[in-house]
């Protein structure tokens, strides 16, 4: 358990640096492709039934933009 | 644990403090009226089959159908100072047809349990400064089905960057539920096998921190954690378990779990055809899961209104040190599932997106802004198959 939660934080830490010490400021009129409505980085609202039930059909859960807490989730 | 919580926590808060906010300049806004945004329908139809139910121990029939709907009214305005109010209502209907449920008490041909309707109504209210993009809200729902209520609160925070090329978010959620306890016939007190049936609280905590950022004019990409905790009735008793001495008893879980998911997801603009949405999540829990989920995504945008995005998504997981198969249980166990769901597998799902938003309007009617038809097809290693279909249409 310690030595994966040990390889995690360096696994999150390099990912972190990597990522944004790469970053550009990037100006608003430059956003034409970023701000593209296929690039959006939240799941598709008609995804939020197949995040459901693989909730339920599956141990993991979160992270996702989906249900993470509450309701039965036992059908 | 807690060093990778704090370690995010900190890299979070020292991005956050170098782009301190400043004041908003709400001097060119008016008050005005409610204003109608958008109003979305999703419609989902999902059917499974397989033969590790639960409820029977895990043997038997997993056969389930569920179709889901949701309505979302999206209404707005700004206020005299020039901040935006954004409501949101949102009401929910699902009707499912479970076999396995059916077999809580099999002397039916078929009893209640083998049918039932989910009704959830929320209720969101935000206020957000349109000018640095800052906002906060509140939210409450609600859940019912026959054996299941459901009351959630929860609080949203979400701040830009000067540059607004990064954004953070805080999201905390609560849920108090409350769960019938509805035993296996053969399992209930003599004379009480038709109830009352005693109910037991389950109550969940969650916190949402995500950091995106603009990386590049064509890259994006955010990092997420949200840790959750879970206490009361987490175990399914109406779901048996059978022991290796023959002997049969009503699914036991641990009253609390604490469950860390961190995920990241990128989007890269590849060129006018072409963008790459990748998502990895890692998650473990207190009761021994273990999990990796990675899926992709490929839009094709044919023109700039009509794209067609074929995905894929590969879980595998280590399952709960509580599981165990049909008739495999130790007498001498405190803790015991056999609930498939919670045992060690992995999962395929593969499908396709497809995305209308013609600029006059999906058939030419101007306020039907989109249309987007969503088929997926899973497969599990323990046998488990399912099919979902859903249908989201947006109207502005």
């Amino acid at each position: 358990m310690l030595h994966n939660n040990s390889r995690l934080r360096t696994w999150l830490v390099i990912l972190a640096c990597a990522g944004f010490s790469a970053c550009t400021t990037v100006k608003a009129y430059q956003k034409s492709k970023i701000n593209d409505s296929e690039m959006e980085l939240s799941a598709r609202r008609s995804q939020q039934f197949e995040q459901n039930f693989q909730l339920y059909r599956e141990g993991g859960s979160g992270a996702n933009g989906g249900k993470s807490g509450g309701g039965c989730g036992c059908n | 644990m807690k060093k990778i919580s704090l370690s995010i926590l900190a890299l979070w808060a020292g991005m956050l403090t170098t782009h301190a906010q400043s004041p908003a300049d709400s001097s060119h806004y008016v008050a005005r009226t409610l204003h109608l945004d958008e109003i979305n329908f999703v419609s989902g139809y999902y059917h499974q089959d397989g033969n590790n139910s639960a409820v029977t121990g895990g043997i038997g029939t997993e056969k389930l159908t569920d179709f889901a709907n949701t309505i979302n009214i999206q209404v707005s305005k700004f206020n005299a100072a020039g901040f935006k109010h954004t409501f949101q209502f949102e009401l929910g209907i699902d009707h499912y047809t479970s076999a396995s449920s059916d077999k809580i008490d099999p002397h039916t041909i078929s009893s209640a349990s083998s049918a039932d309707t989910r009704v959830y109504p929320s209720l969101h209210w935000t206020r957000s400064n349109e000018k640095t993009g800052n906002a906060f809200g509140v939210s409450a729902s609600l859940s019912s089905e026959f054996d299941y209520q459901s009351r959630g609160i929860g609080f949203l925070l979400t701040r830009l960057s000067k540059d607004k090329n990064r954004q953070f978010d805080f999201k905390a959620q609560a849920f108090f539920d409350t769960w019938k306890v509805i035993l296996p016939i053969e399992l209930r007190p003599p004379g009480q096998e038709g109830g009352p049936y005693e109910n037991k609280p389950r109550d969940s905590y969650s916190a949402s921190f995500s950091l995106s950022q603009v990386i590049n004019t064509r890259l994006q990409a955010m990092i997420i954690a949200e840790p959750s905790y879970q206490h009361g009735l987490l175990a399914t008793r109406y779901q048996r378990n059978y022991f290796t001495d023959g002997s049969e008893r009503a699914e036991n879980l641990p009253d609390n779990r604490y469950k860390l998911p961190i995920g990241v997801r990128f989007s890269y603009f590849l060129d006018d055809h072409f963008i790459v949405r990748a998502f990895y999540r890692y998650y473990m829990d207190n009761w021994g899961i273990r999990a990796h989920t990675a899926e992709i995504e490929v839009p094709v945008k044919f023109t700039p209104f009509l794209s067609l995005s074929p995905f894929y998504r590969y879980n595998t997981q280590q399952g709960t040190r509580y599981f165990k198969s049909y008739g495999q249980h130790n007498p001498a166990e405190t803790y015991y599932t056999s609930d498939y769901d919670l045992s060690s597998l992995h999962s395929n799902f593969v499908g396709a997106n497809l995305r209308l938003s013609p600029p006059k309007g999906v058939l030419g009617y101007q306020h039907f802004s989109s249309l987007e038809l969503r088929y997926g097809h899973y497969m599990r290693s323990t046998g488990l198959t399912s099919n979902i279909v859903t249908l989201a249409l947006k109207f502005k």
